[in-house]
C-alpha cells in the first residue's frame, strides 16, 4: 500500500486541505473508490476506512492478483467534516456537483478537477455517496442510466437491488455521471446511514465491494456469495408524500414488506397530538426508502415502496 | 391584489407561502411577471419590486394588462438569511421545472413554473452572492439570444452577457420557462445581502421601457437614466444599441471577450481597482496578502484593457476563488 497526497490546497489560516489516496497493487488501473465528498458522509468514510484495512491485509497475504491497481480515497472533504458542515464551508458549494471540474475555476471546481484527474481512466469507479433527499434506504447499487452503464457487472456486488436512475440535468455534474461519460463503469453504493455509523449496513457495503473484486478477478477472497440482484427502475417505485405538516409517526421501517392499504405512518398535530392523516401503502411491496426525521412538512417524500 | 401561488404546511403551525401582487391596469393587455428572491441572500430585487409597485399604483390608468410581482420565490431563505431552500440540498435555481409529485422543494418549483407559464414576459432578478459585486447586466443563453436580446436592450443595463447553454443550466427557472415558450430575461446586478439604489432605479426605468415596447404602458417614461458615467467615457460607441435618452447603451458580450481572474493563493484581498471602472493592461486590481508575515502572495493585474464588471469584495479567498471578470472590447 502506498499512501499519497493526491491534492493539497493552502487555506488562509487553518491547516492545509489534503486529499489522501491509498494505492494497492500494480499495473492496470482497475478500480478507483471514492468515499466522503460531503462533510457529513461519516458512514461513507467509515466504509472506505474498513476497505483500506481489508485491502492492507489482502495485500500483505499476496491476495491482490497481478496487474490490478486499486485506489481508495476515503475523504475528499476533511475540511467540512472537521467543522460539521455538509458542503464546502466557504461558499456552501457541493464538490460532488462540480465534476468534471475545472482546474482554473473556483475552489471546489479545482478540487473536483484534481480528484477527477486521479480517478478517471479506471475500469471501474465505486462511490459511497448520500442522496439529496435525506432518509434511510435499503442498501443498494445505484447507476445513472446514461446509456453507457454496465448493469450486469453491478450484479457482482451481490446486493439485493440495483437501481437505475434517469439523470436529470442537475445530475450531469456528479462524479458518477462523469465517470460514465469518460468510459469508467460507475457504481454508487448506498448504505442505510450518512451522519451516523450503522455498522451492519457499513459492513454489507464493504463486503459487497470485496465480493465485486473477487468476482472480477481482482482479489482472492472467499465470502458469502451474496444475493441475486434485481434491477429496478427508480420511476417504477410508488411514492408516499405527506399531506400535512406535523410529527411523523412511522409504523413501518425500511426493508419491511407491506400490502396495499397497510398503514405506513401517521402525521400528528404538533400542538394537540391528534391524528391529522394516516398514510397507507399505495401498492404491495417492500419499503425501499423511509423519511427519518421526527417532523415533516407537507409534500415531504416519506416512503418509496418497491 | 395579493394572491397565494404556493401554500405548504410546515411541521409546526406555519405555512410556506409564495405570494404575488397582481397589479391590474385599467385597460386590457399583456401579462408581465417580475420574480426575485430565489436565492435568499440576493436582495437587490426587493427595491425593484417595491419601486415598481409604487409607481404602477400611482398610474393604473396608464397600465394596459397586468404586472405580477413575486418578491420572494424562496421566502424561508430570505427570512432566515440563507441562500438555499432551508433543509434541502440542491440550489433552488437548479431544480426547475420541478416535479409535480416530488419533494417539497421540487413540488414548489413545479407550482412556480405552472403559475408563470403563459406570461408574455418574465423578468428574473438576481444579485450575485455575498462575495462578488456585479455590474447591472442581463444574462442570456446563446440559444435564446436572438429572441431575447432585443428585449434585454430595453432594460437599462450596462452589459448583456450572452453565455453558452451548459447542460446544468437547463434546470434554471429561466431556461425552463424559455423552452416552454415563455420569454424570460435574467438580470444580475449588485451584490448579495445589500441593496444598490442606483441599480434598482435604473432597472425599474428599464422595466417601464420594456412595458412600453410591449404596449403595456402609455404613461410618461422620461427619467433619463443611462449608463454609468465611467462606462460612457471609456468604451467606444460601436457596441451601443440606442441613442434614446431613457435607454442605456448596453454592451453586448458578443462584441468582445470576457476574461476571468481567479486567485492563485489563499489569503486576504486588499482591493485596488474600483468596480465598474475601465482598467488597462497591467493595472493592479487587488493584492492577496499574508497578514502574519506582511507578504504579498499575489498581485492580481488586469490581463487586458477592459471594463471591470465583476469584482470580489469579500476579503477571504482560497486558491481558485473568483476575483474579477473583465470585458475586453474587440479592437
Amino acid at each position: 500500500m502506498k499512501k499519497e497526497i493526491l491534492f493539497e490546497l493552502k487555506s488562509p489560516y487553518r491547516d492545509s486541505f489534503k486529499i489522501y489516496g491509498y494505492r494497492f497493487g500494480e499495473g492496470e488501473h482497475t478500480v478507483a473508490i471514492v468515499g466522503a465528498i460531503r462533510g457529513d458522509e461519516i458512514q461513507q468514510q467509515f466504509i472506505c476506512s474498513q476497505l483500506v484495512k481489508n485491502l492492507i491485509d489482502l495485500e500483505k497475504n499476496n491476495l491482490i492478483l497481478p496487474n490490478h491497481q486499486i485506489l481508495v480515497i476515503p475523504s475528499v472533504n476533511p475540511f467540512s467534516m472537521n467543522i460539521h458542515k455538509r458542503f464546502w464551508a466557504m461558499d456552501n458549494t457541493d464538490i460532488n456537483r462540480m465534476f468534471p471540474g475545472y482546474d482554473k475555476g473556483e475552489t471546489t471546481q479545482r478540487i473536483a478537477a484534481a480528484l477527477f484527474e486521479q480517478v478517471k481512466g479506471y475500469q471501474y469507479g465505486i462511490q459511497f455517496p448520500s442522496f439529496y433527499i435525506r432518509g434511510e434506504f435499503i442498501p443498494h447499487i445505484r447507476i445513472l442510466d446514461t446509456g453507457h452503464q454496465d448493469t450486469e457487472s453491478a450484479k457482482c456486488f451481490g446486493l439485493p437491488y440495483i437501481m437505475l436512475r434517469k439523470p436529470s440535468s442537475f445530475d450531469t455534474t456528479l462524479l458518477n455521471y462523469n465517470w460514465q461519460i469518460w468510459e469508467t463503469q460507475a457504481y454508487s453504493i448506498y448504505s442505510s446511514a450518512t451522519e451516523q455509523i450503522d455498522k451492519d449496513s457499513a459492513k454489507l457495503a464493504w463486503v459487497a465491494t470485496l465480493r465485486f473484486f473477487a468476482k472480477k478477478g481482482i482479489i482472492q477472497y472467499s465470502g458469502h456469495s451474496g444475493f441475486i440482484s434485481s434491477v429496478i427502475d427508480e420511476e417504477s417505485m410508488a411514492n408516499v408524500v405527506s399531506e400535512n405538516g406535523g410529527f411523523f409517526y412511522p409504523k413501518v421501517t425500511v426493508g419491511q414488506d407491506v400490502r396495499k392499504g397497510d398503514l405506513l405512518a401517521k402525521i400528528l398535530d404538533p400542538y394537540d397530538g391528534s391524528v391529522l392523516s394516516e398514510l397507507t401503502a399505495p401498492v404491495s411491496g417492500v419499503v425501499f426508502f423511509a423519511h427519518k426525521q421526527p417532523i415533516v412538512s407537507q409534500n415531504t417524500m416519506l416512503y418509496r415502496v418497491l | 391584489m395579493l394572491k397565494t401561488v404556493v401554500s405548504v404546511a410546515l411541521p409546526v403551525g406555519e405555512h410556506l407561502k409564495i405570494r404575488k401582487n397582481v397589479i391590474q391596469g385599467n385597460h386590457t393587455g399583456k401579462r408581465l411577471c417580475v420574480v426575485t428572491g430565489t436565492h435568499g441572500d440576493e436582495l437587490e430585487g426587493q427595491f425593484v419590486c417595491y419601486e415598481l409597485a409604487r409607481r404602477l399604483n400611482e398610474g393604473l390608468e396608464h397600465l394596459h394588462g397586468s404586472v405580477e410581482i413575486y418578491p420572494a420565490l424562496n421566502p424561508l431563505g430570505i427570512d432566515s438569511i440563507e441562500r438555499g431552500f432551508p433543509g434541502f440540498d440542491l440550489d433552488m435555481n437548479r431544480i426547475f421545472p420541478g416535479v409535480q409529485n416530488g419533494h417539497l422543494a421540487e413540488n414548489t418549483a413545479y407550482e412556480i413554473v405552472q403559475d408563470l407559464l403563459n406570461a408574455d414576459m418574465v423578468l428574473d432578478i438576481h444579485s450575485s452572492n455575498i462575495f462578488l459585486k456585479e455590474v447591472m447586466q442581463v444574462r442570456v443563453s446563446d440559444i435564446t439570444a436572438e429572441t431575447l436580446v432585443p428585449y434585454a436592450k430595453l432594460l437599462n443595463t450596462d452589459f448583456i452577457w450572452i453565455h453558452d447553454a451548459a447542460t446544468v443550466l437547463e434546470s434554471t427557472l429561466a431556461h425552463s420557462l424559455n423552452i416552454n415558450g415563455t420569454k424570460t430575461l435574467v438580470v444580475e446586478m449588485g451584490i448579495g445581502m445589500r441593496i444598490t439604489r442606483e441599480y434598482g432605479e435604473r432597472l425599474v426605468q428599464g422595466i417601464f421601457n420594456l412595458m412600453q415596447s410591449m404596449e403595456m404602458w402609455s404613461g410618461e417614461n422620461d427619467s433619463n437614466i443611462a449608463n454609468s458615467e465611467e462606462l460612457n467615457k471609456t468604451l467606444s460607441n460601436k457596441t451601443r444599441n440606442s441613442s434614446e435618452p431613457t435607454i442605456a447603451n448596453s454592451i453586448l458580450s458578443t462584441n468582445g471577450e470576457v476574461h476571468f481572474m481567479n486567485a492563485d493563493a489563499s489569503g486576504i484581498i486588499i482591493p485596488s481597482a474600483l468596480h465598474s471602472s475601465f482598467v488597462v493592461e497591467g493595472e493592479r486590481l487587488c493584492q492577496i496578502v499574508d497578514p502574519f508575515e506582511g507578504k504579498v502572495l499575489q498581485d492580481i493585474l488586469s490581463p487586458v484593457d477592459g471594463f471591470l464588471f465583476t469584482l470580489r469584495t469579500y476579503p477571504i479567498v482560497y486558491e481558485g476563488s473568483l476575483i474579477a471578470r473583465i470585458y475586453e472590447e474587440k479592437k
